[in-house]
């Protein structure tokens, strides 16, 4: 595993023309993300947290200002580029799953897999997917289509899906919005377990017990990072879960004990 | 990106929704069935005009007395009266290339034996006509060129006359009597059926036309002259030989009129098959309507389908693919259905032709020409109705698409 960051932003700028009307979402942000960070991203909705994450996951393309990914310029790439980007070295997770309906959960995970470059056979690829599929807890349910899958189940199929490429990032926008409590925190302990693995981890959320399981949170107002911080009583999903615990307020003993990793 | 993967995701797709699929296919299907079976039909009406004109004989010029301007007066063909017997030989002996030649004269009269009688077309011909024509016996001997000189009261009678007058009995070596004159039947002809105007073509007594000429229909004039040529490519020369020379024979002035018309069996057949290829294009045009309905219900499928897939047009996106792949993905879903749709409707065409043969007994002819060309039209279908919506699909912004509610 390489070490150093991942992740440059460098004065970064979106605005959006609607109209006569300039719309700036995010007005100079600088931020760096070292490899094997779990970075929350926060703000209240029109903080720009949902742009940054756009420009972070390649999806668009910053207005002015870097943005070096992998020691690699993005900021000027075309669609094309950018999508070849998005699948080699980016994971994503999103709030509503996004898994294709009526469609296995195999031939959701083989998805990134049937755009990338490595021109796998079909078994090569049902291997690769039922592996990650495995690695998740869903073995035995590769067959089953999204609508025979739990909210949770479903997630994971995503989780899956944007692991199976072997991202430098996973990029996960409101991944529990969706979820009811105990399952919000069974996503964040496969976070956790990503993380503890050295996969980096950006997530977009604005709950605060949600974020509690990061390392670092940056928070958002106004297109600008207003803080950025260490999280200092980290939440462990795995001693919550072990205890049976699953209420939105934390009781103490399942903060976690590890130091934070503090912001560089 | 290879194509193998993208064909991969299209035809997933296609199973995903097996139902709107078949659907959707079923318009080109019955479009390429319809075109299919509606060409066959007119195919086949054309092979049958055709094989009926070439039942005249090869390579034929036919030369009818009078012309539709003859001094003035329009006559019809046959009835002027202009043509005389030395005027075929004189056509035999003078223009390059006649192999044979037949004297006609026709009419219609009653003919009787024992107590039976019929009304008939009697015909009177050289003893080449049966060669002309291609016209063998069933039974019996045709008359000879001995019969004809000497005007030998001896005739050949058609399948349809023969069971009219003698029923069951065999007629060769009876006695027929046309005009009260009692003719001799030397043989009986093959059937030839319906003629393309719906006359029956064995409905018909043949004899010397010396005989005819001399005891049923009376005058000297012919009718009309069928001439053979021993080869096709020397019937345009033929023609204007037998032209000229009869003009000279009728001592026709320069700037006049032909008192006769001179046609070949290539015009008659064209006219003939011109009717039939205007039907054949008519059905096929009609059934070409429906293959392009069919085409716009691909296109209506696929745009209410890109509407439908928008996130997970964003979704794939997303994890990679480039507009490329999905304006692909989206073309190669359009295509399969139409040319799935246009391999089964082939299929069923054919099917519903050869059941029009065996029922209605309408004749139909399926060329391969036709079966590609309607796979290849119903393919092209799909990449042109395709285009749009797969062209839209391929635009669209990956993060409006993930949005998409």
């Amino acid at each position: 595993m390489k070490n150093g960051e991942v992740v440059k932003l460098v004065d970064v700028h979106k605005t959006y023309h609607t109209g006569d009307v300039d719309v700036h979402a995010v007005r100079g942000v600088s931020l760096e993300i070292q490899r094997g960070e779990f970075v929350a991203l926060m703000g209240a909705s029109g903080s720009g947290k949902s742009t940054l994450m756009n420009i972070l996951g390649c999806l668009d393309r910053p207005t002015s200002g870097r943005y070096v990914l992998d020691d690699a310029d993005v900021s000027a790439l075309d669609r094309d580029q950018l999508a070849d980007i998005r699948n080699h070295k980016l994971g994503f997770v999103f709030q509503s799953f996004n898994l294709l309906p009526r469609t296995s959960a195999r031939e959701n995970v083989e998805l990134p897999l049937l755009y990338g470059t490595h021109n796998l056979s079909n078994t090569q690829l049902r291997e690769k997917a039922d592996a990650v599929l495995a690695s998740l807890g869903l073995a035995g349910r590769e067959d089953h289509h999204p609508s025979q899958l739990s909210g949770g189940q479903q997630q994971r199929v995503a989780i899956a899906r944007a692991l199976v490429n072997d991202p430098e990032v996973v990029l996960a926008d409101e991944p529990t919005g969706n979820l009811d409590s105990r399952t919000s925190v069974e996503i964040m302990g496969i976070f956790q377990q990503l993380n503890e693995r050295g996969i980096t981890i950006i997530m977009v959320t604005h709950e605060q017990d949600i974020a509690a399981y990061a390392r670092r949170n940056v928070m958002m107002r106004d297109g600008v990072i207003l803080a950025d911080r260490a999280v200092e009583r980290r939440l462990n999903a795995e001693a919550r879960l072990k205890a049976g615990g699953t209420g939105s307020v934390p009781s103490d003993k399942f903060w976690d004990d590890t130091e934070a990793v503090p912001p560089s | 990106m290879k194509i193998g993967s993208t064909l991969n995701i299209a035809l997933r797709a296609l199973r995903r929704n097996k139902m709107r699929s078949v659907l959707t296919a079923l318009g080109i299907i019955i479009g390429v069935a319809a075109v299919i079976a509606m060409v066959g039909i007119g195919n086949g009406a054309k092979a049958q005009v055709e094989a009926q004109i070439a039942s005249l004989g090869q390579n034929v010029i036919l030369i009818f007395s009078g012309s539709t301007t003859s001094s003035g007066i329009r006559t019809g063909w046959g009835q002027a009266g202009t043509l005389k017997i030395e005027d075929a030989e004189a056509i035999r002996r003078e223009v390059p290339g006649v192999i044979a030649g037949s004297e006609e004269v026709v009419s219609t009269t009653q003919v009787a034996a024992g107590n039976q009688n019929w009304f008939t077309r009697v015909y009177g011909e050289s003893a080449d006509y049966f060669d002309i024509r291609q016209w063998p016996l069933a039974d019996g001997a045709p008359f000879t060129a001995q019969d004809v000189r000497s005007a030998n009261k001896v005739c050949v009678i058609g399948r349809t006359t023969a069971s009219q007058i003698y029923g069951n009995d065999d007629p060769v070596g009876q006695i027929l009597r046309i005009k009260n004159v009692p003719f001799t039947v030397s043989g009986v002809l093959t059937p030839k059926g319906l003629s393309t105007q719906g006359v029956d073509q064995d409905d018909i007594v043949i004899m010397p036309y010396t005989s005819a000429m001399k005891r049923v229909v009376g005058g000297t004039t012919l009718r009309n002259i069928n001439v053979q040529m021993s080869d096709g490519r020397q019937i345009a020369a033929a023609q204007q030989q037998i032209i000229s020379l009869l003009r000279q024979r009728h001592n026709i002035r320069a700037g006049r009129d032909d008192d006769f018309t001179v046609r070949n069996q290539q015009e008659i057949a064209d006219a003939a098959t011109a009717t039939t290829a205007v039907m054949t294009v008519l059905l096929g045009s009609i059934a070409g309507v429906s293959l392009v309905v069919g085409g716009i219900g691909i296109m209506n499928i696929m745009l209410v389908s890109v509407t439908e897939r928008t996130r997970e047009i964003g979704t794939r996106m997303a994890v990679g693919a480039h507009g490329s792949d999905i304006l692909m993905q989206f073309l190669i879903e359009a295509v399969t259905l139409s040319s799935v749709g246009g391999v089964i409707g082939i299929i069923f065409g054919i099917g519903a032709s050869q059941i029009l043969s065996s029922y209605a007994h309408w004749p139909t002819l399926i060329s391969l020409s036709s079966i590609i060309v309607a796979f290849m039209f119903s393919a092209a279908v799909g990449i042109f109705f395709g285009f749009y919506p797969a062209r839209k699909a391929a635009a669209l912004d990956p993060i409006e698409a993930l949005r998409y509610e």
